[in-house]
């Protein structure tokens, strides 16, 4: 008998359980750390217009491919070059490059050419420590050529390195662009 | 019981009036369990108050009985006491069963008894305590890994998950003292959350033919039940310790148990593991720490007619993933693969840092049971879980701390059941389950939601019948019918959504648009029936032989109804697919079995064909501003899996012993005519062990293993495009490393400190060759090599 009490007792507590459940609504997640777009302004000091190189992809690992502006160079012209990443899913948006330099040592630009495109660049600025952090750069556009340009944000790269090839760390952003020096 | 007999004795009594009386009644008393005889057994006639004993070999005798059905009341101090009628016609011989209890408590499991058979035509491997403890500083995987048919995934080398005959995840129920986990199981990446030192037998049943405990384990069951507890006044325990020099850490576990004569017991056992970075033979893998602590404790009443027990378990485990895992897009995964070691490389360290794994799990369970005379013995439970899964990514700015996945998990079950003898052959197990559940995803992880928020109702009725035709054939057929209904809130990528055309064929489940995301209230029901059928046949001393044919169906989980994203531990974009059904497979399996202390060998071929499989597998590489990623699609086909598995056990001299295992499977795709990704590579094993109980109870093992290189693997290889160089690479995500042997050894010896009190000091070597090998079933085999030699010291006393 006390055995049935007990378990009488004990189904309908576990029935409360299962009555008391929440049926709001869940609320959106915005994402936080999600770059979806990087714009590089290259200024000519030869004080002619900018040139903007821009990759934009809103829905992030979405379907949608990215949107890409890209620009054509001018032989024999030094550009400066600078980086700015965004997240666009938030409004207003937020600005990526800002968490990128306070988190300078984990962090480096690099920029990539291929064979066929006469350029040279450089990392300007360092991070906490003297090494490159490169959201800052010149390029230099050399003889009239083609090809494509990359830049490679690495996270937790091995610092000082050569290049991009012994530097290691995980990719955030690999940006590809078409361009011609002309 | 005493009415009953009373009855009984009133109406046989009539019938036995003026008729011959000198009819004699004789036969043996065994355990239901091995068929032991029994001595010092007491039956008693109701009808003419005749006592006997059994004798010394377990026979007894009536003599002067009419031609009549009589009364026996059968009893011995460690058996339940139970009725037989008899029916006597001249000089009758019967053999009469019951359930031995070894002077130990009948605990409360659904089926009552300790350790008992969950299903009578399927085989049974089971894993006993002594193997366990040799497993105190692994997990739960490791251990079941040594049985034939069942193999680990790996995600590295302390994320273990069971795969049984080359399946896993969901379709592989895991049940924890009577409770089925709900740890969010769909997961490749996610291990049982079991502390293997609170398991006291282990046992795996490979299909789905265990139907009280669900009806969609298509691979298989495992069942961990606790130690069992001795009816008498006694306080006893246990303490493991276990150093390793790879990872270079201590495993500590305690257990206690107080128990006394008039059934009241109680247990408490604790565990803590602490372990640094893991070492391959070549390099360090940073990374691969794990802090785990566990605690449990037990409290029950038990009589032999009726009793109650709670539990409740708490199990908590931090674990490292190797760094050299975490990569950015395609591009990475092709510096990775190109890499001999790992990019990177550590000092040794304790520390585990992100990405890194953060779970903890509650179980609390109240059960209790009564037998009736009239329909058996009644068993109730109700069980609450409570999972918490953090997933640690690494990360920037604010967010470094914060997990990338918080997910909690909520299970309330309630369980009836009831077991009956419908006559002295017959059985009928039969009951009904319900279930409610409800999953929260934290929005505060500023990540979007891996898994939806959902509630999920559930509903199971069951029946089990077995029949004991006589004593070579055994028959059982069962049947399971279940339930369920989803409620789910997710959000869905507005792009993904469109692209899907699920704004067509979905649009009135859209509760909300938002500016990029579309706020969904899908429902969804699934009807499941499963069954079985099943036949035993024993024969000569030692042979039986087990067939079995089973239907199950599984609901798809809700990774896979519900993933669109980037699944960053496995560096692709994971895809589901809203509109899928059940899954349903027919698995026949046949088990030949010798069973003797000198030879004894189990064969099991099997195959089982699953429609509507749901299988992962990449349509296409997308592009996104982190680079290239290989987009996986889940999509249900037609599959089969084909395979057999072999053990023996051989004693070829006195104290030797060999013993021999072989797994193969093969899984096909039926639909595309190709191999099945992930299937476990054939297997064979080779253990010489010395034992001598006579000298300290030392023991000896040296074991073989060796895995065959996998050959049957489908193409899953891409290109992408390689900015530094200008061209198309193929990545080569689907080749299978090489074939590899590891040698293990392991011994122990006995020292007996007190009258009470008992030392086992142990030594095990695993890859004594300290053998570089990589692994096919281990996720992370692209990026480092598996663990090299590791010197295991343990330490044991039983007090």
């Amino acid at each position: 008998m006390k055995n049935i009490k007990f378990l009488t007792t004990a189904l309908f507590t576990s029935i409360l359980f299962i009555g008391c459940s929440k049926d709001d609504a869940p609320q959106p997640v915005n994402e936080e750390e999600v770059i979806t777009t990087l714009t590089v302004t290259l200024v000519p000091n030869d004080g002619s217009t900018a040139i903007t190189l821009q990759t934009r992809d809103l829905d992030g690992d979405g379907p949608n491919e990215p949107d890409i502006t890209t620009g054509n160079l001018v032989a024999g012209v030094t550009y400066r070059g600078s980086i700015v990443l965004l997240n666009e899913t938030v409004d207003p948006a937020e600005d990526i490059t800002e968490e990128v330099e306070e988190e300078s040592v984990e962090h480096q630009f690099f920029y990539t050419a291929t064979a066929g495109l006469d350029v040279t660049t450089n990392g300007e600025n360092l991070d906490s420590e003297g090494n490159k952090l490169g959201t800052v750069f010149t390029l230099v556009a050399g003889a009239v050529s083609s090809g494509t340009l990359t830049f490679t944000l690495r996270h937790e790269p091995t610092k000082p390195n050569t290049g991009i090839d012994d530097a290691g760390g995980e990719s955030d952003v690999i940006a590809t662009f078409n361009v011609a020096v002309q | 019981m005493r009415n009953y007999a009373l009855l009984i004795l009133l109406f046989s009594s009539i019938t036995s009036l003026s008729q011959n009386c000198d009819n004699s009644l004789s036969g043996i008393v065994t355990d239901i369990h091995d068929g032991q005889l029994l001595t010092g057994v007491t039956l008693i006639v109701a009808e003419t108050d005749q006592t006997v004993q059994t004798s010394l070999d377990g026979t007894f005798s009536f003599a002067n009985l009419c031609n009549a059905t009589y009364y026996i009341q059968v009893s011995h101090p460690y058996c339940l006491t139970k009725g037989f009628t008899v029916k006597v016609y001249g000089d009758t011989n019967k053999s009469f069963k019951l359930e031995h209890h070894i002077e130990e408590l009948n605990q409360i499991t659904i089926e009552g008894k300790a350790y008992n058979d969950n299903t009578k035509t399927l085989l049974e491997n089971t894993i006993n305590k002594e193997e366990l403890e040799r497993f105190s500083s692994g997990s739960i995987g490791d251990a079941l890994k040594n049985l034939s048919g069942v193999s680990a995934l790996n995600t590295g080398n302390t994320v273990v998950k069971p795969l049984i005959n080359g399946l896993h995840s969901s379709r592989v129920v895991i049940i924890n003292n009577g409770v089925r986990m709900e740890d969010q199981e769909w997961g490749a990446e996610h291990a049982p959350n079991i502390d293997i030192n609170s398991v006291g037998n282990l046992s795996v049943i490979k299909g789905a033919g265990a139907l009280q405990y669900s009806g969609d384990a298509i691979g298989g069951v495992i069942i961990a039940e606790t130690l069992k507890v001795p009816v008498k006044d006694s306080l006893y325990g246990k303490s493991l310790m276990t150093t390793t020099t790879n990872g270079r850490g201590l495993s500590l576990s305690s257990q206690l148990t107080k128990s006394y004569e008039n059934g009241w017991h109680a247990t408490l056992q604790g565990t803590v593991k602490r372990f640094g970075d893991f070492e391959a033979p070549d390099y360090i893998l940073s990374n691969t720490g794990v802090y785990e602590r566990n605690l449990s404790v037990k409290v029950g009443f038990n009589r032999f007619d009726y009793g109650i027990e709670g539990y409740y378990s708490r199990f908590k485990n931090e674990i490292g993933i190797l760094s050299a895992s975490h990569l950015g897009g395609a591009q990475d995964q092709v510096r990775a693969l190109d890499s001999n070691i790992p990019l990177m490389i550590k000092d040794f360290t304790y520390t585990i840092k992100a990405p890194r794994q953060d779970v903890t799990h509650h179980l609390a369970t109240i059960k209790g049971f009564k037998r009736f005379e009239i329909f058996g013995k009644l068993s109730f439970q109700y069980d609450f879980q409570r999972n918490n899964r953090l997933e640690f990514d690494i990360r920037r700015g604010d967010d470094k701390e914060k997990p990338s996945v918080d997910l909690e998990l909520d299970t309330h079950t309630v369980l009836l059941d009831l077991e009956s003898s419908l006559t002295d052959e017959i059985g009928l197990k039969s009951g009904l389950m319900t279930r409610y559940q409800n999953n929260f995803a934290n929005p505060s992880t500023g990540v979007r939601r891996l898994i939806p928020d959902y509630e999920m109702y559930d509903l199971g009725v069951y029946f089990i019948v077995d029949y004991q035709l006589n004593d070579q054939w055994l028959l059982e057929a069962g049947g399971r019918y279940e339930y369920s209904y989803m409620d789910v809130f997710k959000f869905y990528k507005t792009s993904f959504w469109e692209s899907r055309d699920y704004d067509q064929r979905f649009p009135e489940i859209v509760v909300e648009e938002l500016s990029t995301q579309i706020l969904t209230n899908p429902q969804l029901n699934f009807s499941n029936g499963s069954g079985t059928l099943g036949a035993t046949y024993a024969f000569g001393e030692d042979y039986k032989l087990f067939f079995n044919y089973s239907i199950a169906s599984r609901a798809p989980n809700p990774s896979e109804l519900f993933s669109e994203g980037l699944h960053h531990s496995a560096s692709r974009i994971e895809l589901g697919d809203l509109s899928f059904n059940s899954e349903i497979a027919h698995k026949v399996a046949l088990t030949f079995q010798r069973d003797s202390d000198k030879f004894s060998i189990n064969i099991n071929p099997y195959i089982n064909t699953i429609s509507d499989f749901i299988v992962i597998e990449p349509t296409e590489v997308q592009q996104t501003l982190r680079g290239n990623f290989q987009v996986w699609e889940y999509r249900q086909t037609n599959a089969q899996l084909l395979g057999v598995d072999v053990d023996a056990s051989y004693v070829f001299a006195e104290n030797y012993r060999l013993k021999s295992q072989f797994s193969l499977v093969k899984g096909y795709d039926r639909t595309l005519d190709e191999p099945l990704i992930g299937m476990p590579p054939v297997n064979i094993s080779n253990e010489i062990v010395y034992q001598n109980s006579e000298f300290n109870n030392i023991r000896l093992s040296l074991q073989s293993a060796y895995h065959f290189k996998q050959n049957n693997y489908p193409n899953t290889n891409f290109e992408v495009f390689i900015p530094e160089t200008q061209t198309r690479q193929e990545l080569d995500v689907s080749s299978t490393p090489d074939a590899y042997h590891l040698l293990n050894f392991s011994s122990s010896i006995d020292v007996n400190l007190n009258q009470k009190s008992k030392l086992t000091v142990g030594l095990r070597i695993t890859n004594v060759l300290n053998t570089s090998y990589r692994n096919y079933l281990n996720r992370l085999r692209y990026y480092a090599d598996d663990l090299g030699r590791n010197f295991l010291f343990n330490l044991k006393i039983n007090y």
